[in-house]
């Protein structure tokens, strides 16, 4: 140990010899190449992933249902055996050793499956005492995490009383039980009220806070976005992104947007031809994408007929029209509104984005249902 | 604020392994616990139909005279192994069926930092124990219902040695159908191999007086139970013809070890995906 070592270095542990200062940080999660198939499956549920997780970040694992996030963290749990790849969890490969990689990591599963037949605090005292924590230390720290946890109330309620939330905070008290290096959260929020989520999450910044690595999955982008420190997004299987949640939206072809609701003369050229409105938009610099959205109703006059062919109609053709800029988006605002003008069209509304992380997600994954 | 800096600072250093032994003795207390808040559950399961089976055959058949009055004595030793494989059999698979499906509640056990096999083994020898128990309690209940029992300290060596086999037999067959059965299908189990295995244990008849009936004696020496229940008379009514009991023994550990290893592979099957 150097005397140079820095105060804050270490909050969680007491420090320990052999990492020294300038050692790179200990990697938590390291997944290569990871594929899991189902018998009787056309495709694999896990389909080639790689990521690695520093030791104290906030990972999170984006997708859509049925992507593979759950199949993932089963692996790296020991519930879930891989067909091919590597997971190793603090620094223990959980194939060759699932029982040494047990101690290190804790799990809170999506669905309730707490121990039925024991009380709130049996269920965090066994777990401990399956975990080999000392018996004197079991209790207190049962009765420190149901305080902190707001539970305090509950310690002797039977698991069937709990509402979902209450159930929620049961489960990763007693996944922190055992001090867990690594914590892996399983769509943590999902059907939580919106004070549960908020309490969740204010959780799972103290343990980063303290040290702990915590992997969470989730499909909500506004708890991927507040939360992680890294974001991987993924789909059938692969790793498709991952980066911060904002350089994810910054490499989203355009860093920002532009919303134009425009009016077209119904007699005019398709926008979407060749010559069209759309094909001028997109060939102005620093444009990277054009999409088009079913546009409202008409602003004024009687109901819009806006099928292309419709012969005789005097209401305009409206279009919603958003263009993804390599630029601020108001350099764009003057070209857009010439552009519009010399295609006959007026704007009737303007707004100015910049894309989200369900955007990014949007962008990557598709809008098919799954 | 904290920096994000000390956050990478947990120092991810190697614990020392935790002994098995004090996991294993841990789920097994668990286990006891919650036995402790069942013991209803416990007689209501293994001991109502062996009571009634006692009554019925021992007492009211023999009074009315349609048995002899030394059938209670070929029956008592019978009617004990019944309770104990009965009691091991619905301990061991009923809980799993339930935690494999709807309650998942077992996998904080199997992500305990101790080997799978080893959380099964400690789900067999615990429903072997809370048979054994039952089986400790079926001996003043018969003394109660029969009015007498019979008993040999010679004999209890031999009693002890067959009723942990057949303990564990219950419990490894348990293990096997609970990891095999979906919920749906557990009152078709019952129905179709439970109700068979147990009349064909020749728990209420000596398996020697069969030869009178041989198909119906060939096909009872495939049940272990068979083994068991004639282990059973040989140590408390020798003087009723029995199998030997080295040979009903060695049977019975026979079982107890493919039916084992059967209920680990159906446990691991299900334990990981």
């Amino acid at each position: 140990m150097t005397a140079t070592a820095p105060p804050s270095a270490r909050s969680g542990r007491p420090g320990q010899g052999g990492t020294g200062p300038a050692a790179p940080p200990a990697i938590a999660i390291e997944v290569r190449d990871l594929i899991k198939r189902y018998p009787k499956r056309p495709a694999n549920a896990v389909d080639g992933i790689s990521f690695m997780v520093p030791a104290g970040e906030v990972f999170g694992l984006l997708g859509p249902n049925g992507a593979g996030k759950t199949t993932t963290i089963g692996v790296l749990t020991t519930r879930v055996a891989a067909t091919a790849g590597t997971a190793v969890v603090a620094g223990i490969d959980v194939v060759a050793d699932p029982v040494s990689a047990r101690a290190r990591f804790a799990v809170v599963s999506q669905r309730n499956n707490l121990d039925r037949s024991l009380t709130v605090r049996q269920n965090l005292v066994f777990h401990a005492a399956y975990h080999r924590v000392p018996a004197a230390e079991r209790g207190r720290r049962a009765d420190l995490l149901l305080a902190q946890f707001g539970l305090a109330d509950r310690s002797g309620e039977t698991i069937d009383r709990l509402s979902g939330g209450q159930a929620q905070r049961v489960m990763i008290a007693r996944a922190l039980m055992h001090d867990p290096d690594v914590l892996f959260l399983d769509e943590p929020s999902t059907g939580l009220d919106p004070q549960a989520r908020l309490f969740v999450w204010d959780r799972v910044r103290e343990l980063r806070d303290s040290g702990v690595t915590v992997l969470i999955t989730t499909h909500d982008m506004d708890e991927a976005a507040a939360l992680a420190d890294r974001v991987g997004i993924v789909d059938h299987g692969r790793l498709l992104a991952l980066d911060t949640p904002a350089a994810l939206t910054r490499t989203l072809p355009g860093s920002s947007t532009l919303e134009l609701d425009v009016g077209l003369p119904p007699d005019g050229p398709d926008p979407a031809a060749a010559d069209g409105l759309l094909a001028v938009l997109g060939r102005l610099d620093h444009v990277e994408r054009v999409t088009t959205a079913p546009a409202g109703p008409a602003p004024a006059g009687p109901a819009a007929a806006s099928e292309p062919g419709e012969p005789g109609g005097a209401a305009e053709r409206q279009v919603r029209v958003k263009l993804y800029l390599a630029v601020d988006a108001s350099l764009l605002l003057a070209p857009v509104a010439t552009a519009v003008a010399a295609h006959g069209g007026k704007l009737h509304d303007v707004t100015f984005g910049r894309p989200s992380l369900e955007d990014v997600f949007i962008h990557l994954t598709g809008r098919g249902l799954r | 604020m904290t920096g994000t800096a000390t956050a990478a600072g947990r120092v991810l250093a190697a614990r020392p392994p935790a002994r098995s032994t004090g996991v294993f003795l841990a789920l097994l207390w668990r286990d006891v616990v919650v036995a402790r808040h069942e013991l209803t559950t416990i007689l209501a399961q293994g001991i109502m139909q062996p009571f009634f089976l006692l009554f019925v055959f021992g007492r009211v058949l023999t009074s009315l005279g349609y048995a002899q009055a030394g059938y209670a004595h070929v029956l008592f030793p019978g009617i004990v192994a019944l309770t104990v494989v009965l009691t091991a059999l619905q301990s061991s698979a009923l809980p799993l069926v339930l935690d494999f499906s709807f309650s998942r509640e077992i996998e904080d056990r199997l992500l305990a930092p101790i080997p799978t096999a080893l959380v099964a083994i400690e789900k067999i020898v615990f429903a072997a124990l809370r048979a054994l128990f039952a089986g400790v309690l079926m001996f003043p209940i018969g003394a109660l219902v029969l009015g007498g029992i019979p008993w040999r300290v010679a004999g209890l060596p031999l009693l002890l040695a067959g009723s942990v086999l057949g303990a564990l037999f219950g419990a490894a067959l348990g293990m096997t159908l609970g990891t095999a059965i979906s919920p749906a299908k557990i009152s078709t189990m019952f129905a179709l191999i439970l109700t068979p295995l147990l009349f064909t244990g020749c728990t209420q008849y000596p398996w020697p007086s069969l030869d009178r009936l041989r198909w119906f004696q060939v096909l009872t020496a495939a049940n272990p139970l068979t083994y068991y229940s004639e282990t059973m008379r040989a140590a408390l009514v020798p003087g009723v013809p029995h199998m030997y009991p080295w040979l009903s023994l060695l049977a019975l550990a026979a079982a107890v070890g493919v039916l084992s290893w059967t209920g680990l592979r159906g446990f691991a099957r299900r334990a990981q995906d």
